[in-house]
């Protein structure tokens, strides 16, 4: 294993702005994995460092492929981490809207552009990603479809989902969207969580990563089989709004089987403690997503289910 | 006249508390519902604050004068007025940018609702001012800009709104979530005010965006009241992105600007210094790469590297369009 510096920034006031990259095997650019980006996301640190530890093993084992070599950045961001600012400490400009990036641009677009500079002939791109609300998901692989995804691939993660959407008008300055366009296989992986470690989710992630490496003859690794994907496309989820606001009681958890009728979630009101709205599970599903912030705005997606009705 | 306070769209809050959107409508009492109408936007951004001032403006002039209206002005001071009041360039609790969230959607969640009513209260209407006030960072002079999509139909209309450039910029998909882009969209032609700077209220500059909607109102057929003369614009055509050079801080430090918005320079003058205020030491003087027009300048002085300093519009540029030694539109 080698710790590298890969891109860093002089500072007046702070430590220099460092982004770190650990480095495992010899030869070809195979695969890079990408944590945080943002100043709350805990959790895809927290997976990446248990990717570094695994793979610091197997490559003391001698089990990287001869001739592959892997890079693991756990954060991209540790200022807005450290200050625990979701977004770029100055002017909130987020690193990942910023990409290819721009070597002479403002300091986020230098930032992107620094990263993008050292992972963008990776064969094989995976970002530990957060979605902007704040929630739990089922764990899954979702991908751009910008034309060039490879969805048969994404199955080698053994993940329960492989999501597919759209890419919507700023998509196209994420990493991800980039990675595609310069011809990278690229994936998303989200785990259960953002803002809080959760463990086993971090676990199975690293786990999934591992096998694909493995599927890929990156390295030589036997992992849990892990689950045969089903592809679902995020306009197929069902998504279900609060009508009021108010405190928000959530019943079920990501990656829990609901049936029809069921009682998912509450939302309270906070003065008198009456229910405002009781939300029913209109389908029979498994929960994608959920809340997990005691407030609820409304008309907010608190829960978005993916249909089991026609599943067999 | 018609002269009163409407409420746009309204959402519920968690604790006892309403998010609510007004507009000011003054119309000529005949203007109808099938009139010309004209809107005025500001504070999608909550931290740029020049657009309240215009607001006010208008709206003081227009009753002076209430027989001169021909038409409807809406006027909508905040549309992100939790941000405005909490100083919050972005929607609070969310951490959104406002102008990155439109068209909104009438089944999303309650920021894509709230953006989507908006919308569907400007439709119809004859034209749309977005008055925006950089940010804290950048003081501009008061100028349009035009993705180069809108640029036929609108660069004739930003002529008469009396600023002192009109840019005309490349094409983005990011862009594509504006408010402005999604009402140009649809029909309604939508121009894109920067003037200023973020938190701070310019009089002058507010005056002169203000007599420039008075200009347009006259143009659109809205007003026929007084309209002070308009100032001609610099013009930059500038899909390709080589009309303007950008200055980016090379160093971290603290900016002290030599030189004013609005100043021409030439090449190697100082526009300002990076210090090191820990170490002291020679200053990182920042030159202009060219002789041009610097129409953006550094406000607030802490910089990284990357930061932007300032922009400076190529002196050809600015003496094509300001002599009118070549026909633009």
């Amino acid at each position: 294993m080698e710790r590298n510096i890969l891109y860093e920034i002089d500072s007046l006031y702070r430590d220099n702005f460092r982004v770190t990259g650990f480095r495992f095997g010899e030869g070809e650019k195979s695969i890079c994995i990408v944590g945080s980006m943002r100043g709350n996301e805990y959790q895809q640190i927290y997976t990446c460092s248990q990717l570094v530890k695994k793979l610091k093993r197997l490559e003391e084992k001698g089990r990287i492929e001869p001739g592959k070599s892997i890079l693991v950045i756990p954060c991209a961001n540790p200022y807005s981490v450290n200050t625990k600012k979701r977004f770029w400490t100055i002017d909130n400009t987020d690193i990942n809207r910023m990409f290819p990036g721009y070597d002479l641009g403002e300091t986020t677009q230098r930032i992107a552009g620094g990263i993008f500079e050292q992972i963008k002939d990776y064969r094989f791109g995976v970002q530990f990603a957060s979605f902007y609300m704040p929630g739990n998901f089922v764990p899954q692989v979702r991908m751009m479809k910008t034309g060039l995804e490879n969805i048969e691939l994404a199955g080698h993660f053994g993940l329960p989902y492989v999501v597919l959407h759209d890419p919507r008008p700023f998509d196209t300055a994420t990493l991800n969207y980039n990675w595609q366009i310069w011809e990278t296989d690229a994936f998303s992986i989200y785990t259960t969580s953002t803002g809080a470690i959760k463990k086993e989710s971090a676990a199975q992630a690293v786990d999934a990563v591992l096998n694909f490496m493995s599927k890929q003859g990156i390295i030589r690794y036997r992992g849990h089989e892990g689950y045969r994907s089903r592809v679902v496309e995020t306009k197929d989820f069902v998504n279900i709004r609060t009508e009021r606001a108010g405190f928000f009681e959530s019943r079920v958890q990501a990656g829990n089987k609901v049936t029809a009728g069921e009682i998912l979630a509450l939302v309270t009101d906070p003065y008198t403690g009456e229910v405002k709205q009781t939300i029913h599970a209109p389908i029979n599903g498994t929960v994608a997503f959920v809340h997990n912030e005691t407030l609820a705005y409304q008309n907010t997606a608190v829960i978005k289910l993916i249909s089991e009705e026609d599943v067999l | 006249m018609i002269d009163e306070v409407i409420e746009v769209v309204s959402a519920e809050l968690p604790v006892d508390e309403r998010l609510v959107i007004r507009k000011h409508r003054l119309a000529a009492e005949n203007a109808g519902d099938d009139g010309k109408r004209i809107c005025v936007v500001t504070g999608i951004h909550g931290d740029e604050l020049e657009g309240q001032y215009v607001c006010y403006e208008l709206a003081r002039r227009i009753r002076e004068h209430p027989t001169a209206l021909k038409g409807t002005v809406d006027l909508y001071p905040a549309m992100n007025p939790i941000g405005i009041d909490s100083i919050s360039r972005g929607i609070p609790a969310f951490d959104l940018d406002m102008n990155r969230i439109f068209p909104g959607s009438r089944d999303g969640d309650m920021n894509e609702y709230v953006a989507s009513e908006v919308i569907r209260d400007c439709r119809g209407a004859e034209l749309c001012v977005d008055i925006h006030a950089s940010n804290i960072f950048l003081t501009e002079v008061p100028q349009i800009r035009i993705n180069e999509l809108h640029r036929d139909v609108l660069v004739p209309i930003a002529r008469r709104a009396n600023v002192d450039l009109v840019w005309v910029h490349g094409a983005s998909t990011v862009l594509e979530s504006t408010f402005a882009y999604s009402l140009n969209d649809i029909g309604v032609k939508t121009l894109v005010v920067e003037t200023g700077v973020g938190m701070r209220i310019t009089k002058e500059y507010g005056d002169q965006v203000t007599d420039g909607i008075f200009s347009l109102m006259q143009q659109a057929g809205i007003w026929d009241g007084p309209v002070p003369e308009v100032r001609r614009p610099v013009i930059s055509c500038d899909q390709k992105g080589t009309d303007v050079y950008y200055l980016n801080a090379p160093a971290s430090g603290i900016y002290v600007k030599e030189k004013e918005h609005g100043s021409l320079v030439k090449e190697g003058e100082c526009i300002g210094s990076i210090l090191n205020p820990l170490l002291g030491g020679e200053p990182v003087k920042i030159t202009a790469p060219a002789d041009g027009w610097l129409f953006t300048t550094r406000e607030y002085p802490v910089v990284d590297a990357g930061s932007l300093m300032g922009r400076i519009l190529k002196q050809e540029v600015y003496e094509r369009s300001q002599y009118g030694t070549e026909h633009i539109i």
